[in-house]
């Protein structure tokens, strides 16, 4: 292994150890009898918040890495969005099990007549075909052009993932609306990229991984 | 000889005006924290309420929610928008001296100090549930007196139709009104039949003890039979109306919060729903009953009115 390889092996460790902060921090809680007077809302809205935070995060790694000209940072952008779909299972489990206790009538009545649940599970839907297609081994059955194309749907999940906050507020948006900012930011960024025509959204750059700074 | 003169002042070294009033205010807090020590009647959160009586209106066999959960869960927007941050910020707010207006169409207009409400009516504990609008539960002890004992004193007229609620307004001692999340102050209301039912008190305490700041001190209406924001926290003006006041979640939200917000299980709110409830403390949802099982006692106020009109 070459040394940047290394480098790049201990940061995915310490990645790997880092993103579980958010569960360890819930487990320490529940430990300590810290979760508040109402701990199924506050695993619910922590773990909610948390899926928010690493989709966030794993759009945000084709900016950064083009705009620091790191093209390494693309190697911790599955992890990231892994941890995305690991902490969006938590928070479904904790809706489906703590806090419906699987009453499956009231959970479809809920998604149907709900909107912010209808887009939340929306989302948590989507993201599942981006989970169980990030090995390499379907990289390569999809082949890099598709995958691209269905991994887009991420954006969409960002979307739907700030309106579900958005919708469920009753009534200060700010922390909605800071989402919603970054999200806003995210996606501006690759609609500003695409429409200055720059060379690195050519796809064939992309998959081939070559990232030249202009 | 060299005699430099010194450097004028830098525009960075000024201290800003906020910064330099919190000072002042800090001094202020100090002051009066230290005053109060030596106060006897300093009724301090947690203090002993003398001479309370048992009610008739207990809420029997119900377990009562720990003071813990009661005073460290609380929707006080006047204090962030959060669960967490009264129980933390609502030291800010000074309860003494405070005095409640009670005014509008009425032939005896009042302004009463704090200390002669309390001895207005014998205090008793009354076991109340409480059902928030989110759709969590406890069942709080808590101290206090009829309201109808103020309004009737008040001797209301002909006119008088409602009652409106008004929260304390200063920015300073509620740093949550610095944000515009609501149209401060905070009002609520009742109509007068209502507010003259024997269930609908004045709170002065919980527990046994004064009420905690993040809970409503020094004094909050408590309408059990209604969702929770109705139960308006550390009231200083109670005005008799004619025509039906305009709270402020009406204000805010007018599709999801109406003037009447009963418990009802049977109407939802427009994006949850109400049929079900969490009690804190318990795993498992409950059903949420239709006046939060107080009918036996309310639900007349309502007969041949359409309740999913006037929710």
């Amino acid at each position: 292994m070459s040394k940047t390889q290394v480098w790049i092996a201990w940061l995915k460790a310490l990645l790997f150890v880092a993103c579980l902060f958010p569960l360890g921090r819930l487990l320490w809680f529940a430990y300590a009898d810290r979760l508040g007077a109402n701990p199924i809302e506050f695993i619910t809205r922590s773990t909610g918040t948390w899926t928010l935070v690493f989709l966030l995060l794993s759009l945000s790694v084709t900016p950064l890495r083009q705009l620091l000209g790191q093209a390494q940072l693309i190697k911790f952008r599955r992890m990231i969005g892994l941890y995305a779909f690991f902490y969006a299972c938590l928070h479904f489990t904790t809706y489906f099990w703590l806090d419906q206790f699987f009453d499956w009538p009231a959970i479809v009545k809920d998604i149907i007549k709900r909107p912010f649940i209808t887009v939340g599970m929306a989302s948590f839907l989507l993201m599942t075909p981006l989970a169980l297609t990030s090995t390499n081994a379907m990289i390569r059955r999809l082949g890099g052009r598709n995958w691209q194309r269905l991994h887009r749907l991420v954006y969409a999940v960002g979307v739907g993932g700030v309106l579900h906050y958005l919708w469920l507020v009753k009534k200060d948006l700010t922390q909605p609306l800071i989402y919603g900012a970054v999200l806003t930011v995210l996606l501006g960024y690759r609609i500003w990229v695409l429409w200055r025509k720059h060379p690195w959204r050519s796809k064939r750059a992309m998959s081939a991984g070559t990232v030249r700074l202009q | 000889m060299l005699i430099k003169k010194p450097a004028d002042t830098l525009p960075s070294e000024i201290t800003a005006p906020d910064v330099y009033r919190d000072r002042r205010r800090f001094l202020q807090t100090a002051a009066l924290a230290l005053g109060g020590m030596a106060l006897p009647d300093w009724a301090a959160a947690g203090e002993r309420l003398a001479n309370v009586g048992k009610s008739r209106y207990d809420a029997a066999g119900e377990k009562l929610t720990p003071l813990k959960d009661i005073s460290s869960y609380n929707n006080f927007y006047e204090f962030g928008t959060d669960k967490f941050s009264p129980a933390q910020t609502a030291g800010s707010l000074r309860t003494r001296p405070w005095s409640v207006a009670v005014e509008g169409e009425v032939r005896h207009p009042k302004t009463y100090a704090i200390e002669d409400l309390l001895k207005l009516a014998p205090l008793e504990e009354r076991i109340y549930r409480l059902r928030c609008v989110e759709g969590w539960s406890m069942v709080v002890p808590w101290v206090g007196f009829p309201l109808s004992e103020v309004i009737k004193r008040a001797d209301p007229t002909g006119n008088a139709k409602y009652v409106e609620f008004t929260t304390l307004y200063d920015p300073r001692q509620m740093p949550g009104q610095r944000d515009r999340v609501l149209d401060w102050p905070y009002v609520e209301g009742l109509r007068l039949d209502e507010a003259m039912h024997p269930l609908a008190i004045l709170a002065v305490g919980l527990y046994g003890e004064v009420l905690p700041n993040q809970n409503g001190a020094p004094i909050r209406l408590v309408v059990p039979w209604k969702y929770g924001f109705k139960s308006i926290k550390s009231i200083v003006r109670i005005r008799l109306v004619e025509n039906q006041p305009l709270s402020s979640w009406m204000k805010a939200n007018p599709h999801e919060y109406a003037f009447y917000s009963n418990v009802n299980p049977a109407v939802d709110h427009p994006r949850w729903s109400q049929a079900k409830e969490r009690r804190i403390g318990e795993f498992f949802k409950r059903p949420t009953l239709p006046f939060n099982g107080y009918g036996d006692q309310v639900a007349k106020l309502y007969t041949g009115m359409d309740l999913r009109k006037y929710f």
